[in-house]
């Protein structure tokens, strides 16, 4: 709206310097932004650069890259990387698998819906602590899953589900699932359902009507969704460490770095360690968002979506 | 319901098997969860609970326990501290941004968008080992100063993805009708605008609050003994439970699980759940 105005009489530079960037958009509102974007700068960019190049200056000497050398070298700090993706990305995927046929029918109009999405995002809200806490009860040798398992005569003996893969692959649905189908639910209740209804107007089945319109609709919010439960999986901590084997199969990549830190005190190689969490994350996210800036993005719905 | 003559029998032909395996995993999904949930507080109860269905007996003795053994109060207390400075700091911080955001187009509103959104993707315990050995370097770590500045990273871009929208529904006649009344900026903001807000300050600080009570990670990595929230105090009673009976750790982890419900029913009277998950997902597409 205030566009410097042309027709006026020439004016002294300060203020015609003041003028072009409110021709632009800056103006002295565009400063309001300025201390949230510092509180940012100062303690999310400042630490990642800070910690980038702590990881390039090793306590024993030996190179700038002697810690990244360390860690690729030892077999006990690499294979980490393998056990973590070993984790996150069956989980994110089959979070992700389970969240589009659901959301798909949870777009249509349905009872309890509410109750369900509230319930839904209980977990989410616990937290992995309070879940993993749940989980060592819920699934111990004497808790209720495998009692009622053994009650059903399916096993013969308690199956062990904590302490291991199991137990924080489950704490990773427990916490993941909620959140992939809420994201899918958000995104996918903004398409019109007019557009399903003009394909079947066409003749399309519903199947078809599934595969060749909402599902294509669905996936910017299906992507996001797989990339945030990813990441987040990705960086399980405590329940790893809680019911997982913290020690042997499920020593993922987060507690390598935390032993480096607060075990160890070894600040470089902790930052190397986080360097290279960070890495796989953004190459993730990289790919992800990249492959979805080529999906559709059109309009999805009459009003807002 | 079912005002709709035509919808009851048409829908009765789409429940077909496979609406019916959805429905199965979600109910079964549930009942874990519920399961889960009823398991920790049963125990919490319980006298002695072995390989039955439900405990030996009932007692509340745990709850004089652990408040007394895991020093409830100190931990209380200093989450309590914590969380409203981290709920206060971040609205101021962020609802100003939000509203650059919401309102104006400018040159690199892109790259600021990126700069908020990271925090939000990069997942708290990457960020925060070299957060906290930053803040170690400057002697703030281990202490409530460090454990506030911590969580602010995440709260200052959720604040801001949560209020946009609602900046963005609130309508700019009523600012420009204010500003042709003569009224200053801060007029506007604090007379116009604030009011029109509450709702959404509101949610944001009730889901800061929610955010910083389960933040496990970041408060994990800075706090020293005496600034544990209650999550990070409740993972190292589990940690050490060797020594302690569980259903005192049960107990407090009931004691937690009622501070994140109370704000949780109260915000979700005026936030849909699903909104409370994807609020960032327009800006990630923008």
């Amino acid at each position: 709206m205030s566009r410097a105005a042309t027709a006026e009489p020439p004016v002294p530079a300060r203020r015609s310097l003041r003028h072009r960037l409110a021709a632009v958009g800056i103006d002295r509102l565009v400063l309001l932004a300025i201390p949230a974007a510092a509180t940012i700068a100062l303690l999310f960019v400042y630490p990642f650069l800070y910690g980038l190049g702590l990881s390039f200056q090793p306590l024993d000497g030996g190179g700038a890259l002697a810690n990244y050398r360390a860690f690729f070298n030892d077999a006990y700090q690499a294979s980490t990387i393998a056990k973590t993706l070993r984790l996150a990305l069956p989980a994110a995927l089959l979070n992700v698998a389970v969240s589009v046929p659901i959301a798909h029918k949870m777009r249509q109009p349905m009872r309890f819906k509410r109750l369900i999405t509230t319930a839904l995002i209980l977990p989410v809200t616990l937290g992995t602590v309070l879940v993993a806490e749940g989980l060592i009860r819920y699934f111990g040798p004497n808790g209720w899953f495998n009692q009622a398992l053994l009650g059903l005569g399916l096993i013969d003996s308690p199956l062990p589900l904590t302490n291991n893969y199991v137990g924080v692959f489950a704490s990773l649905v427990i916490t993941g699932f909620p959140l992939a189908l809420l994201i899918v639910l958000g995104h996918a209740s903004g398409i019109d359902p007019d557009v399903e209804k003009a394909a079947a107007t066409l003749g399309a089945s519903p199947t078809q009507r599934f595969w060749k319109v909402t599902f294509p609709l669905m996936l910017p919010g299906v992507s996001i969704a797989f990339l945030l439960a990813f990441v987040a999986a990705f960086a399980v901590f405590p329940s790893a460490v809680m019911v997982g084997n913290p020690s042997g199969e499920t020593r993922v990549i987060s507690i390598a770095a935390y032993q480096a830190a607060y075990e160890q005190f070894d600040f470089p190689m902790a930052s190397t360690i986080a360097m290279v969490m960070a890495a796989v994350e953004l190459a993730v996210i990289a790919v992800i968002l990249g492959l979805r800036s080529r999906l559709y993005r059109g309009a999805t719905a009459g009003g807002k979506g | 319901m079912g005002s709709v003559p035509a919808a009851p029998p048409r829908r009765r032909l789409t429940f077909s098997v496979s609406s019916w395996i959805l429905v199965g995993i979600m109910a079964f999904f549930l009942l874990n969860l519920a399961a889960l949930i009823l398991g920790v507080l049963f125990n919490s109860f319980a006298t002695s609970w072995f390989a039955t269905a439900l405990p030996a007996g009932w007692t509340t003795r745990w709850y004089e326990f652990a408040i007394d053994s895991f020093r409830m109060l100190r931990v209380l207390a200093a989450t309590a501290q914590i969380s409203a400075a981290v709920v206060v700091i971040s609205l101021v911080v962020g609802t100003p941004a939000a509203y650059v955001i919401a309102r104006r187009d400018f040159p690199g509103k892109r790259a600021l968008l990126l700069l908020f959104l990271l925090p939000m993707l990069v997942p708290p315990i990457t960020y925060g080992i070299p957060l906290a050995t930053a803040l170690y370097k400057f002697g703030l770590a281990g202490s409530r100063g460090g454990v506030i500045l911590a969580n602010i990273v995440p709260a200052v871009p959720f604040v801001i993805f949560v209020l946009v929208p609602f900046i963005e529904q609130i309508d700019e006649n009523v600012e420009r009708a204010a500003r042709m009344c003569g009224a200053s900026t801060w007029r506007v903001f604090s007379r116009v605008l604030a009011p029109l807000m509450v709702p959404g300050l509101l949610a944001a600080g009730l889901l800061v609050l929610i955010r910083v009570l389960g933040m496990f990670e970041l408060t994990f990595l800075t706090a020293g003994p005496g600034d544990q929230t209650l999550v990070v105090a409740l993972y190292y009673t589990v940690f050490a439970a060797g020594i302690r009976p569980g259903q005192a750790i049960d107990a407090m982890a009931v004691i937690y699980m009622l501070t994140t419900f109370v704000p949780l029913l109260i915000a979700l009277r005026f936030i849909n759940p699903t909104q409370m998950v994807v609020r960032m997902k327009r800006e990630a597409a923008a």
